[in-house]
Formats: C-alpha cells, structure tokens, sequence
C-alpha cells in the first residue's frame, strides 16, 4: 500500500506511454514546431503547407524527440484555428501521435482548444501567477479536469523570477497552491525556472545559468514529485551565428542541470555537441561563462569564439533505406506511410515497364499487400493502415496523367483505370456501426475509386435504386450486429431479383466468410466476397473490377466459395452422437460368408536391414515435401505454378542433388520390421492376433457420429472377420525407418551454418520414410501376403491409394490413438529389432519412420474416427485396464466437449 | 447500507451480462419496439434497444431481475446509446432525458426490491455510458485527415445530459464503458466532474475501454497503458476492459492495468468471440474457466460479462468469485 515516501511519477501518453521515473534519462522535448522558434515553421503555417509541417514533427520524432512542444503564438496566424488544425493532422499520424503533446501558448483559449483535440495525456506550457492567483487556479482546475500535466513559469504578479531567491519564491507559491488547494497531482507539475542568457556583457546576467542550476537543485529537493524543464537554446542567444560554440553551450549547460536535477527540456538535438566531444580548450571557455568562474569568462569566449566558427551540422535523420531497390523501397514508403520520395520512387517505376498501369497493379499493389498482411497479423493497427492507404493516393495521383495520356494514345487498349470505379457504401438496415465501413470507404477512394456512401442503416430499397441511379460498380455492405447478417442475404437476393450484374462486397465484425458463403454467395449469381479488412479490399475491389482478368476471378471466387461452403456445412452440422452400443449396432458388416480371405505366404515377422534407398526414389510423394517448405501446390505442376514454380523448381533442384548424395554417399540408413498374424475381432471392436502362441489383442476406436440412414460406424475391427464366424483371417503391422544419420547430417550441416540444407535433409529423410512404407506395402501385397500379385500401378495410382487394402498407421484419422504403438512395439519387438524407440509422448524416434497396420480385406477402406464420446473412452480404459484419466488424456483431441 | 468503495475492498463484485443478449431472445418487432407510444414514428426504430426501457419495460426489469439472481452486485442501466449524438440515428435526440431517467428508475426499482430482500448483500446501478457513434480524434474522411466528425464539446454536453439523467433517475455509479477513442472517454469524464461539482456530490466512476485487435491497441491507436495514463486523473473506483475480446485475449492487458494502477479493476469481457454466425457460443464453464485466471493472478476487483454472456455465465462467474479475495488496490476506504 501507498506510504508517504512513495515517489510519485510523471506520466505521460500519447499513443503510448511515456513515464518519466527516476531511472529515466533527461527528456527531450522537441522544439522544431514552434513559430515562435522556427521560422521554417512559421512560414509552412503561414502558406497552410500542413503537409511539410508534418514532416517536421516527424523529423523531431524520428530524431528522438521524446515530447513534441507545438506552439502557434504569432500575430499573423489564427493561433486557436492553426492549433487545433495541425493537432488533428498530427493524430492521423502514427509515428507523430505516438509521443505527447505540449500545448504551447501564452492564450488559454488556444490552450483550451489544444487541449480538446488530443486523447493522450498532454502537458500545457504554460500558466503562471502573472495575471493572479484567481486566474491561475481557475485555469490549473481545467488542466486537471482535461487530464494533462502542467509547466509552471517562475513567474507572478510582479514579474519574472530573474534570481536565485525569487525562483525559489515563485515556485514553492504555485507548489503550495497547486497542491493544497486545487488537489493538482504534485508529480503533474514541472517548473519552468527561466533559462536566460549568458555572456551578454552585461554584469546582471553573469549569474543566470549558475542561479538557474542551483534553483533546479532546491526546487527538486524541497518541492516533492515535481520536475524541472526549461528552453535551452535561451542560454547561447548571445553566441547566435556560431554554432559550434552554442553546441558547446547546450551541452555544458544541460551537463549541469541535468546534474542539479533538471529532467526535461526543449533542446534541439542538432544543436547539441556530446560533453566529452567539446575540445577541451573549448569547454573550459565555456564553463568559466556559464558557471561564472571568472570575472573575464566574457571576453574569453568572445575571442575564442572567432577561431571556432563552425560548419552546420548533419541532419541525423537515417535514410539508408533509400539505397534499396524500387520495390524496396516503395513497400517501405506504404508500410511506414511515408509520402516524401514516393512520387520519385513511382516516376523510376513508371519508366522500367511498359504501361503506366502496371505501377499501380505491380509495384504499389505488392506494398499494399504487405500492410494488408502486416494488419492482418496485428503488426500494424489502423490508423497506420489508413496513412499507407494516403501514400497509395499520392502515388495513384501522380500516375493518373500518364495513365490518361496512355489511353489517348491508345484508344483501343482502354483499360478504364483512371476512373477506377464507382463503389456504393452502406450499413444496412438496423445497424448504425458504420466505422468500419467509413474506413474502407477511404482506403478505397484514396486508390481512385468514386464512394458513394449512404451511410448507416439504409433499407434495401434505397441501396437497390442508388446503385441503379449511380450505374455503380460495385456494392459494399457492412454491418456489427447480428441481424444485420440477415439483411445481408435479403439484398443479395434483391440483387439476384433485380437481375443485378456487380459484385457485391460484405463486411463487419460480424461477418465472415463462412456466414458469406454459407448465406449469402448462393442468393445471388454473380461475385459475393467476404472482406473484413481495408487494406484487402483494395486488392480485391481491384481484381473484381480488372476487365481484363476479373471474370476468371469472379469464376475462381464462386468456385472457392463454393467449395468453402461445403467443407463448413459438412463440418458444422448439427451433430449428433450415438451411444458406444448403437454405433456397434450399426458396425460395417462384411458378408464373412462369401468374403476372400487370403492367407499370407509367409506368416510371421521379418526384418530387412541394409535397405538399398535408391530403390525408394519412385515412390516418393513429392507434394508433401513442398508443403512442408510452404510452397504449396501439387506436384509436379508446382513446377511450372505462375506464382511460385521458379522457387519449386530452385528447391526440387537442391532437393534432388542433397538425394543423389544420400544414395551414393549411403548417407541415411533405412530398417523396417513387419509381420504377418492370424487374426479375428472379439468383442466387437478389439483384434486378437497370434504370433508365436502368444495372443496381442488391439484395441480399436468406433465411429460415434449418428450418421444417415444406411452409413455404417466404422472400427478398423470391421475388417476382420470376427471369432465367432468361424473363420481364419489374418492382418498385419510394420515399422520403416530411414531416419538413421539425419540427426547428425542435420547437425553438420547446422555448424556449418547451412540452415537450409539441415531443413532439408530433415524433408527429405521424411519423404523417403513415406517411400520406405509405400515400397513395403507393395511388397506385402504382392509377395508375402500376396493377394494382389497381379498389381501394376504407377506411382501416381500408389500415391492415390488405388490398390485393395489399407495400412493405416497410429495416430492419424482412422486410428488417432498414439497407444496402440505399444502393442505393435511389444509384438514386433521394433526397438530391439530395429532401433526405433517410442518417445514418452508415443513419438518415433528417429522421426523419420513410419508405423502402422496391414488389412487385406478389399472391402477395407480409410476413414476417420471423428469424435467420439466418453462412454467409449470408459469402455476402452476398461479393455485396456488403464484408469480413465490416462485414457481421456490420450484420446482428448477426439472427446467430444 | 455499506458503501461499495468498502465491499470492493472485502470481495470481486460481480457485473451483470449482455442485454442485448438477453432482449434478442424476445425477437421483438418493429411494432413491439413502437409500442402504442411511438406507434407513428418517422423513422423504423428496429434495433433501437434503449427504447424499450420505456416501451418494454417489464422486459428490462425481467433482465435485471435475472441477473441479480444470478448473483450480480451491480446491473448496468440500458443506455448504451442514450446520447443525443447515438439517438440522432433515430431521430429521437429530444427523449434523450427521459430514456435515461426511466432506464436508472426501473434498474434502481428492481436493485431496491433485491436489497431489501437480503440487505447483507446490497444491489447496485452503475449508469451505462456508451461511447456514441463518432470518434474524437479520428476522421471519417481519409482526404481529410483533419476533420473530425464530433467535437470535444459536442460530446461533453451530450454526456452531461445523459448523466443528468442517469443521477436523477437512481443510478449508484457511472460506468464509462466500451472506449474505443480516449477523447471520447475523456469528454465524459469532463462533463462527469462538472456535474459533481454543481450538485456538490461524490460519484463512483467506473471506465472500461476496449482492445478491438490483434495489435493490442484501441481503435483510436492507444497501448493499454497509454489508454490507462490518459484517464487516471479521475478518481476512479475501477479502470478496466470490456467487449471486443473474449476473456482470455484481455489477459495480458488486466495484467498491464494491474501492474500499473492503484485503482481497481474490472473486466467484463465478451464470450469468446463471435461465430461465423454472429453468436457467441462460448459456454458459462468455459468462459469461467477462463475468468479463473484472473482470479488467480489476482487481476479483478470487479467482473461481468459483455456481448453474447447471460444469468447463466454471470452464474458461474458469481459462485468462481465467492471463492477469492479482490485484488488488493490502493483506494484508501
């Protein structure tokens, strides 16, 4: 809990926090957007350049600027109007708005309007006792009720604190008022304790920077929780035009102030020399003036001055960026939101292709795509988005003329940009959330696009005759609420009635692609596309409108919708279980009587070692192996794929020489058990297997969901004729490897910092582990099972499964328990046979093995368990005699919740 | 009757749920919503949920009713929208005052009934403040950086009236809710400190902002600190979040708040978050479960639920709350 000697903290925010403890360095309150102070800012103001303005906020942020100080005080402008203005343009940008503001001004009403513009908390700079105490606590009342800290001038009725006595006077007066009287938070006030110049040649200001550093002193040490600023360039104004020598002066200055306690201040960094950087010679000349050491300490500087002047200094400001390549850079200009060498960086654009238009749909459109991603990923939030979306404008604007003259150039090739099109923009009826809608609407009119926006809550009727009216291109509709849904698939079918021909665009909170191709898509015949965030909908209100390829993309989006809407009812229905009993009731029946049976040629286990891998290269299901790098697509029409075939064919081509190496240098070594066993299901669900004179029992998983009329509950136990039929029936079970040497290789190829290669010789082993099981089932089936001694099928057919029987393995769909692992382990003895061991986790080890089952039966098929419920759980424990928790932990993935 | 700035040091008060939620379940019709009353309206006011607190009433009550039985402290009055700035959507700027008023008398009505039934445990009215339909420092038009759609002034005279209403009407608290733009949140907070200083009262205020996404950031671009930083200099009884998220994505920022204030804190999350359908189908055990992390970490003083939560998950939240001490704040009693 609080005690009294708890020290209390000035906080600040802008965008972020901004807390000044007492671990934090000195604060640098930025002063470039002072018209008082800069005339450069003064003059932008005046033309109402807000945009070069704004630059030089950014430029203060960018250079470390910890506080922006705005002041508007000049007698040409209308200070409240220009405050007001340029706040409101500062919180549209991010990297601005992320620090505080100070509100500079000597008018409350500017204050005051300052103050109602900015969320974050902001300090006012300043009030003093000058015209009172009435006044005074009147306006501290509303600095505290606006939630901002305060600077308190040294100054009161009788004027400004010029000594050592009257800043300790003046301060501890509007201390003591502040705090007592007005409830002001004491760790919101800071002391401006007037910086005043040295070396003026007059004797009374010999003593203003020693008085102001030792004022800092007492105020920080007697005034509890307050701190101490001041404007440091005050101090040098006598040195002005010798740059170096103000340096020195800011420098030495603050050294000491910061040291008696000062810490803030509006310092300009550029005008900063770092304090063991000052030739000595300098800095002694220079402490003598503003320590007040000697009496000459004057004249001494002035003379030591003529031989210092200095050159200007560097601006600091880091634009190696600016030595990417285009694309580079372009993406950077969109991403950080800077506009200032985008028209430059978009004219080099337009000269490298062909057609202007190709800028915008080449270079800027990737950019967009990668703050599309950035957003989507919570990387960027939104009102930086909305500033990539105005640099995207300034760089369209600059491409529209060339993209004009193209067209007159040649008529024909039209291809209708400039006027991008026309989008129709409304909440529909019953909702009123419309921010989401008003962003989208500006991301899209800063591309060219024309909005016409209703607004909210517009009934059906009225979207319907405006897009009419308005021969707009496109609808977009948005809406938070869940009625709103419904509204949506209303006007979709109003379009499909009205026998519209645009695309229609759904978006909101919500919203989402499942509720849009679920309701919506199918009411209406042509494109409904679910966008739920601005920077896509550029993106896609561009391809939808693109004459030259959107119908491919319409086709394409119907077709993924489509299939989208499928795969969500199929997995979203209502679904209903049946108990452990009626899913055995309703088990896949074999017709015992008349099924083949086969008996293997060679019953029993057999091991083979020394496997030759190079046999395996036919067999290998390469689409995996891309997938696992992130390329997908199937293969081998990866390959030759538009947008990532290059980089397939780069990777195949490694792929393939790291392989022929594995073969020639036996870089991996490959095993595999496997055996042959009567077999027959007891108890419904569980397969008894014999291997010599003993008896292994598997326990396998049924099918639980109620399923229509006809559709059987599968177990893996159906495909074994049952004991009590009578009949003899066999199955089998396996483990491959070719994981023995990737560890290592893996592990010489990470000291060698080849990262890539250490990924994919782990890819690799995986893919010819697959091979090693494939090529092992094929050879079951035609030999020592050999039921299918007749098979020829290609590789393709393999990979698709084309053959009779299954060997589904442990731990994927049919049988999702990792446990069943144990008994073929027991059973096969794979771990003293062959080396492969079981992880705690039920994992193989080395990882490149496979492990499954073999069914011979050709009614056998794959499926998937699905969930199940927990009666099935309790009665599998009870077969397996283990306690019901270890079951339910093993086979939580598929417990229904 | 103890003062709540005394229970909340004793135990984590429980908030009520959605009414919105709640009031779908009446699938009420543009003719239920008009009742006799505004039968001739202009405009459809479908949807127009605060309305019912004069043409619904016994619905209302009903809602309160239930989740006080639940196991709530403090129900919030139905006047999420009750501004001028909301109601303008409706055309029905000019019964602003009366909505209020009505919304904090049927919720005090029914927290009297409850309190008076055990008085061991009091009921509270915490008079809700919703954050209109316009922001205050962001602008609707891109071409327009500069322009904003709502002044500083606009909305405090707007929320002055509203909490006008709310005091006149029985509300206990205040509960500045769902801030998604600081400024807005602080126009509120302005014109709740001008009206404690006319009428000469203390009020408890309660402030709850919103994290909208992934970036953990406001609408309006804020940290959850730097939202904290700019509202601290209200007395606060509790500073906290609602809605957006479900209540496992508010962790982290409960955790910044706790670390970083002395007020409490309060969380009334939605639960989980919306399925494609626009439903909220996580259940009251799974958004307890989550909650309990709270609890454990010691992150709450106050808890409820937001979008897509009824009686049912205020349940399970008010008997995981019996079980745990509040987070210890710094609010001198």
């Amino acid at each position: 809990m609080k005690t009294k000697t708890e020290r209390k903290y000035l906080k600040l925010s802008g965008l972020e926090p901004m807390i000044v403890s007492a671990d934090t360095n000195f604060i640098n309150v930025g002063e470039r957007t002072n018209v008082a102070g800069s005339r450069k800012f003064l003059r932008l103001v005046k033309e109402e350049k807000f945009d070069e303005a704004l630059d030089i906020a950014r430029h203060q942020v960018e250079g470390g600027a910890q506080v922006i100080d705005i002041n508007m005080d000049d007698g040409l402008i209308d200070g409240k109007e220009a405050m007001v203005r340029f706040l409101n343009l500062i919180m549209a940008e991010p990297d601005i708005a992320r620090v505080p503001i100070m509100i500079d001004s000597s008018k409350w009403d500017i204050i005051e309007a300052g103050l109602q513009v900015v969320q974050g908390k902001c300090v006012v700079n300043s009030i003093s006792l000058k015209e009172g105490e009435a006044e005074f606590i009147a306006h501290a009342k509303k600095i505290k009720r606006y939630g901002a800290a305060v600077i308190i001038m040294a100054f009161d009725e009788v004027g400004q604190a010029d000594n050592y006595d009257r800043r300790i006077e003046i301060s501890k007066r509007s201390y003591d008022i502040l705090v007592n009287e007005v409830g002001f938070p004491p760790e919101d006030i800071i002391f401006d304790l007037n910086i005043f110049p040295v070396a003026t040649g007059m004797e009374e200001h010999r003593k203003n920077a020693v008085d102001f550093i030792e004022a800092t002193r007492w105020v920080r040490e007697n005034l509890p929780h307050c701190s101490v600023s001041g404007g440091v360039s005050n101090v040098s104004f006598s040195f002005r035009g010798n740059n170096t020598v103000r340096e020195a002066m800011h420098s030495v200055f603050l050294y000491h102030a910061i040291k008696a306690g000062m810490n803030m201040g509006i310092v300009n960094p550029a005008m900063l020399e770092v304090y063991d950087d000052i030739p000595k010679d300098l800095l002694e000349h220079v402490e003598d003036v503003i320590l007040d050491r000697r009496d000459d300490a004057t004249e001494r500087l002035l003379d030591f001055a003529e031989t210092v002047k200095g050159s200007k200094k560097e601006q600091t400001v880091d634009l190696s960026w600016r030595e990417e390549p285009l694309q580079d850079r372009i993406t950077r200009a969109l991403v950080k939101g800077i506009d200032q060498y985008v028209v430059e960086d978009v004219e080099e654009a337009r000269q490298s292709v062909a057609k202007p238009i190709e800028v915008i749909e080449g270079h800027l459109m990737s950019g967009m795509n990668v703050v599309g991603d950035l957003f989507g990923s919570g990387k960027m939030f939104l009102p930086q988005v909305v500033k990539s979306a105005r640099v995207m404008k300034k760089a369209v604007a600059y491409l529209l003329p060339f993209i004009e003259e193209e067209k007159k150039k040649n008529p024909k090739s039209s291809n209708g940009t400039s006027n991008a099109g026309k989008v129709l923009m409304a909440t529909v009826k019953g909702d009123v959330h419309d921010i989401g809608k008003n962003i989208v609407s500006v991301v899209l009119g800063c591309n060219n696009y024309e909005i016409v926006d209703l607004g909210v809550m517009v009934p059906p009727e009225k979207i319907i005759q405006t897009a009419i009216d308005e021969q707009v291109d496109i609808i977009g509709l948005s809406g938070l609420i869940t009625p709103s849904l419904d509204e949506m698939v209303h006007l979709a079918k109003e379009m499909e009635r009205k026998n519209f021909n645009i695309p229609l665009l759904i978006g909101g909170a919500t919203t989402s692609k499942a509720h849009t191709a679920v309701k919506i898509d199918p009411q209406y015949k042509n494109a409904v596309v679910h966008v739920n965030d601005a920077s896509r909908a550029v993106t896609v209100v561009g391809d939808l409108l693109n004459k030259r390829s959107n119908q491919k993309y319409v086709g394409d989006l119907k077709e993924d919708y489509e299939k989208f809407r499928e795969g969500f009812l199929k997995r979203t229905k209502k679904k209903e279980y049946l108990s452990i009993e009626d899913a055995r009731a309703n088990k896949y029946a074999i017709d015992w009587s008349s099924s083949q049976i086969i008996k293997p040629n060679k019953l029993g286990i057999q091991v083979i070692e020394n496997f030759n891998l190079q046999k395996l290269e036919p067999y290998i299901d390469w689409t995996p192996f891309f997938r696992s790098w992130d390329l997908h697509g199937k293969y081998p029409a990866i390959l030759t794929d538009d947008v990532v075939g290059e980089q397939a064919q780069s990777l195949f081509k490694d792929a393939q020489e790291l392989l022929q190496r594995v073969f020639a240098e036996k870089l991996l070594g490959a095993k595999a058990i496997y055996g042959l066993f009567e077999a027959n299901t007891i108890n419904d669900d569980d397969i008894e297997i014999t291997s010599k004179n003993e008896t292994f029992q598997f326990r396998t998983l049924r099918q639980q969901l109620k399923k229509h009329a006809g559709k059987p509950n599968f177990a893996l136990a159906d495909f074994v004729a049952p004991k009590q039929s009578g009949i003899q029936d066999y199955m089998g079970c396996f483990c491959v490897t070719t994981g023995f040497g990737t560890k290592e290789l893996a592990q010489a190829f990470e000291e060698d910092h080849d990262d890539y290669n250490s990924i994919m010789i782990k890819a690799l082993a995986d893919r010819l582990a697959e091979a090693f099981a494939e090529y092992l089932h094929e050879q079951i089936r035609k030999e020592d099972w050999g039921y299918a001694t007749e098979e020829r099928f290609t590789n393709e057919e393999l990979i698709k499964e084309s053959y009779n029987g299954i060997r589904p393995a442990p731990g994927y769909p049919a049988c999702p328990d990792h446990l069943e692992k144990l008994t073929i382990w027991e059973l096969l003895e794979v771990n003293e046979k062959i080396g492969v061991e079981l992880t705690e986790g039920l994992a193989m080890w080395p990882a490149a093995s496979v492990s499954g089952y073999y069914f011979a039966n050709q009614e056998a098929r794959y499926f998937g368990l699905g969930k199940i419920k927990e009666d099935q759980v309790k009665d599998f424990a009870r077969r397996k005699d283990m306690a019901l928790d270890d079951a339910k932990k093993w086979l939580s993935p598929n417990l229904i919740e | 009757m103890k003062k709540i700035e005394e229970i909340l040091q004793e135990r984590i008060l429980v908030l009520d749920g959605a009414m919105g939620t709640m009031l779908q379940r009446h699938k009420f019709t543009e003719e239920d919503f008009r009742g006799e009353r505004f039968k001739d309206w202009p405009i459809p006011v479908q949807g127009n949920n605060d309305l019912l607190s004069i043409t619904q009433p016994e619905a209302i009550k009903e809602v309160h009713r239930l989740y006080f039985e639940a196991g709530a402290d403090i129900i919030e009055t139905n006047t999420f929208s009750g501004t001028t700035i909301a109601m303008a959507d409706y055309e029905m700027e000019e019964l602003v005052y009366e909505l209020n008023y009505q919304s904090a008398k049927i919720a005090k009505e029914v927290a009297q009934e409850f309190t008076q039934n055990e008085p061991d445990k009091p009921r509270f009215v915490a008079g809700s403040i919703g954050p209109t339909n316009r922001t205050a420092s962001m602008s609707p038009d891109v071409n327009d950086p500069g322009y904003r759609a709502v002044t500083f002034d606009e909305l405090r005279i707007a929320y002055k009236q509203q909490v006008e209403a709310l005091l006149d009407g029985g509300a206990d608290i205040l509960l500045v809710e769902t801030i998604f733009d600081t400024l807005n949140a602080k126009a509120a907070l302005f014109a709740i400190e001008e009206v404690k200083d006319e009428r000469d009262i203390d009020v408890p205020i309660m402030i709850s902002g919103t994290i909208t996404d992934a970036s953990g950031r406001t609408l309006s671009g804020q940290t959850a600190e730097a939202f904290l930083i700019s509202v601290s200099h209200i007395p606060m009884l509790s500073v906290g979040f609602n809605c957006a998220l479900g209540a496992n994505q508010l962790t982290p920022h409960l955790e910044v708040l706790a670390k970083k204030t002395d007020f409490g804190i309060s969380a009334h999350p939605n639960a989980g978050l919306p399925n494609a359908f626009g439903e909220y189908d996580e259940t009251p055990e799974q958004m307890a479960t989550q909650i309990k992390e709270y609890m454990d970490k010691s992150l709450v003083n106050i808890i409820g639920g937001c979008c897509g939560t009824t009686p049912e998950h205020i349940k399970a939240i008010a008997d995981l709350a019996k079980n745990y001490k509040p987070r210890v704040t710094g609010v001198a009693v």
